[in-house]
């Protein structure tokens, strides 16, 4: 019945949303969106954890890890996230080992779609380590002091008092930090990868309907990021601490 | 009238210590000893080096020169098991102590739990028993940031007695509170005394000091200019300096 | 029994942590060492370039042959943003006292404006952009032409218009309302309040986040190589290919990387420096 509703505006109006109706369009469309999920999950799992490992090493008593993690955060805030992708990729993808296809050729190691999660990943990390960083800052120095008066040793102070504390304040950055992760996926058309972008394009260069797939598209993106806000809002609520104002 | 019981050996023993930071000296030769059983106050003006004395006795804060030797601990050596000082030291602070995250009941039971891995069913008893002695019973499932300042100390007091200290330090615990519920805390902190904890106190209530204190001390520039019973101290001080802060703070 | 204030500081803001007066901060002494890695493994890269390029004339040469081009391709970047950041500011200071408006109409609108294009992706937005710009326009009678990277400029300047817009908000907003009230008690209206007394304090803490948003607003100028304009990343992709060796890619990257360092970096000391001077909260 949708089918039958936009073939008939195409038809009548000119307005091509070929997606609704055809099947190989709408299959490309879903194939596109389902990578572009894919991507933005992974690349906001392994920036989590970098941003956790970061914090480590940027709380340590040595200066080396410390100095290390500051040039990290530095180099990724301050370069452009598709000239990093593009470094990755063709630079530092074109030293790796190439290996066999399973079909008689060679394919490189790491894919483009591998190659963008690393990107991505690396990039949003950086700004995860410095947005825990403050967090941990904002927990008051006092009540550091009586968890250590209390025998708290440093690991165990970390994980029963800092960590839960720290992330809590940091939500709202975090939130942001991560809906820019989101809309940097689209980078990844840059490399070829059949995210939802691309998609898009190869449709739109068939059906001639530019103007209908950038709608479509604008739309589904804005949707995409509004279900990760409503996620992290319910996460934030469940976090929630009585009595505590924000 | 201070404490009634005898005072025993002394258990804090400070011979002079000296801390600076950076370039600034903030205790210069501070010593003293406090006996079981006594509960002294430290006052003087800010600045002078008194909560810095504090974090030293539970070594907080490493001290440059001298000694602090806490019921048989050396405190400033650096191979101090720092868990068996802080068993026998326990220190509520002026602000910040509790942990928001967890309730009252949680906050009393977490170091037992985590730290000497006590019997989880022991731990809830004798928390139950501490919130109770502070008069807070009715607020064990109640957070920090529903408590008042003055029932977040007394939940901080109960928090550091859960460990059993042989020493309690109080760093100037009802500054940032209301004259309601400074007394309170007070209250608490006086019947613990009576009941024959040692205690040290930093602090700006002077009546409080008169009242309970054993022995006080006055603290100026980082030195102890001078100390005595409280009936001594303050009808009749000697010094020039301690005159001339308690004729500002009385 | 009433309970007295808690304030229970965790969400206290976050504040940078003073700067040594002489002498470097650490801070300075590891992006300085960001810059610096970057440095070596650009050297380092066109050594093992030349080791690795044999007979053929050296790496560096090479490098150095596309250099001023790259370079140009850079500066031609910075125009964009520039551009960009102008139309940007403009449209989204618009949108953003629109928001703050007396009509719920104008309110809305603009509410709604800014929301979409911040929460659309900036490639999306330029390909918008790209496509549904006419290549020319007949304004009065004047056939004005709109070549692609005028179109590029627009599409780079509606997610700008939209954190300005955002900024500017939260700039208007976070001024006291006791502001407002005196201002009304002193017989001021609505619109002078605004102009007169408002924006001049709110527009010292928009200047951070405003400077930030041009970082990123410069970075992001990288993506109109992705819809066909020559910019510094296209230029170094062609170079490669004509050099054709591999071995060059490393350090012809790694210079264009530098280059945006360069650039970005003084940028965002520099707000830092101003949220510091400023004790922006938050």
């Amino acid at each position: 019945m949708i089918a039958a509703f936009f073939e008939r505006l195409n038809e009548t109006q000119g307005v091509n949303f070929s997606i609704f109706y055809d099947a190989f369009d709408r299959g490309r469309f879903l194939t596109g969106l389902w990578t572009t999920i894919y991507l933005c999950a992974a690349s906001i799992l392994a920036s989590l954890a970098l941003g956790l490992i970061g914090l480590w090493f940027s709380e340590s008593r040595s200066k080396l890890p410390r100095l290390a993690m500051r040039a990290y955060v530095q180099f990724f805030r301050n370069t452009p996230p598709l000239v990093q992708l593009s470094f990755l990729y063709f630079a530092v993808g074109g030293l790796l080992p190439a290996i066999p296809d399973g079909a008689g050729g060679r394919m490189p190691l790491i894919g483009g779609a591998g190659w963008a999660i690393i990107a991505f990943s690396l990039f949003a990390g950086a700004f995860n380590v410095e947005i825990f960083r403050a967090g941990v800052e904002a927990v008051p120095p006092t009540m550091i002091e009586a968890a250590e008066s209390l025998g708290y040793g440093r690991f165990q102070l970390y994980r029963e008092i800092v960590l839960p504390l720290a992330f809590r304040v940091s939500l709202p950055a975090l939130g942001n930090n991560l809906v820019n992760l989101v809309k940097t996926t689209t980078l990844a058309y840059a490399i070829a990868v059949p995210e939802l972008l691309y998609a898009a394009s190869q449709i739109w260069s068939e059906s001639f309907n530019v103007r209908e797939m950038m709608n479509v598209l604008l739309v589904t993106y804005v949707a995409l990021v509004a279900g990760l806000v409503w996620c992290l809002g319910r996460w934030e609520k469940a976090m929630r601490i009585p009595g505590y104002s924000s | 009238m201070a404490s009634v019981h005898r005072l025993g050996e002394p258990v804090v023993v400070v011979d002079g210590v000296e801390k600076s930071f950076g370039a600034t000296p903030v205790l210069r030769h501070v010593s003293m000893a406090v006996r079981r059983g006594e509960t002294v106050c430290i006052i003087g003006p800010s600045g002078s080096g008194k909560s810095t004395l504090l974090r030293c006795v539970n070594a907080l804060t490493p001290i440059d020169k001298g000694s602090i030797v806490v019921a048989g601990r050396e405190v400033h050596d650096p191979a101090l098991d720092k868990l068996a000082l802080r068993r026998d030291v326990g220190i509520v602070f002026q602000q910040y102590n509790l942990f928001p995250h967890r309730t009252a009941l949680q906050n009393v039971m977490m170091a037992p739990l985590h730290v000497l891995k006590q019997d989880k069913a022991e731990v809830e008893a004798r928390a139950r028993r501490l919130l109770d002695k502070v008069g807070l019973s009715a607020k064990l499932a109640a957070y920090p940031g529903e408590l008042s300042g003055g029932q977040q100390q007394r939940v901080a007091i109960a928090r550091s007695l859960a460990m059993g200290p042989k020493v309690m330090l109080f760093d100037e615990v009802t500054a940032a509170l209301d004259p309601e519920t400074k007394k309170e805390v007070l209250v608490t902190i006086r019947d613990l005394a009576a009941e024959g904890m040692t205690c040290i106190l930093v602090t700006h209530e002077m009546g409080f000091a008169r009242e309970v204190a054993d022995h006080v001390y006055f603290t100026d520039g980082g030195v102890i200019v001078e100390d005595g019973a409280p009936a001594e101290l303050f009808a009749a001080p000697r010094e020039p300096r301690t005159k001339a802060f308690l004729e500002q703070v009385l | 029994m009433k309970g007295a204030a808690t304030d229970l500081p965790v969400l206290r803001p976050f504040r940078a942590p003073p700067v040594a007066a002489t002498g470097w901060s650490p801070v300075a002494l590891a992006s300085a060492g960001a810059g610096a890695t970057l440095a070596i493994l650009f050297a380092g890269s066109l050594a093992f370039a030349q080791a690795a390029g044999g007979a053929r004339e050296p790496a560096y040469v090479a490098v150095m042959r596309w250099t001023p081009l790259i370079v140009q391709g850079f500066l031609f970047n910075l125009s964009i943003s520039v551009l960009s950041m102008a139309l940007g500011t403009a449209v989204g200071a618009m949108f953003g006292l629109g928001q703050l408006s007396q009509g719920a109409a104008t309110r809305r609108l603009s509410w709604a404006a800014t929301q979409f294009f911040r929460n659309a992706p900036w490639l999306v937005l330029l390909f918008y952009a790209m496509f549904l710009l006419p290549f020319e326009m007949r304004v009065a009678g004047v056939t004005i032409s709109f070549p692609a990277w005028a179109k590029a400029v627009v599409g780079l300047a509606l997610p700008v218009a939209a954190n300005v817009s955002e900024i500017v908000r939260g700039g208007v907003r976070s001024i006291p309302l006791a502001q407002w009230e005196s201002a009304e008690s002193l017989a001021f209206t609505r619109r002078q309040t605004l102009w007169m007394i408002i924006l001049p304090q709110a527009v010292k803490r928009m200047t951070p986040p405003w400077m930030n948003l041009y970082a990123i607003l410069t970075m992001a100028t990288t993506l109109i190589s992705v819809v066909g304009i020559q910019d510094g990343l296209t230029i170094t992709r062609a170079a490669l290919v004509a050099e054709s060796r591999p071995e060059l890619m490393m350090p012809m990257y790694l210079l264009l990387l530098l280059l945006f360092f360069a650039y970005c970096y003084p940028i965002a000391r520099a707000t830092l420096a101003l949220e510091r001077r400023f004790h922006v909260k938050g």
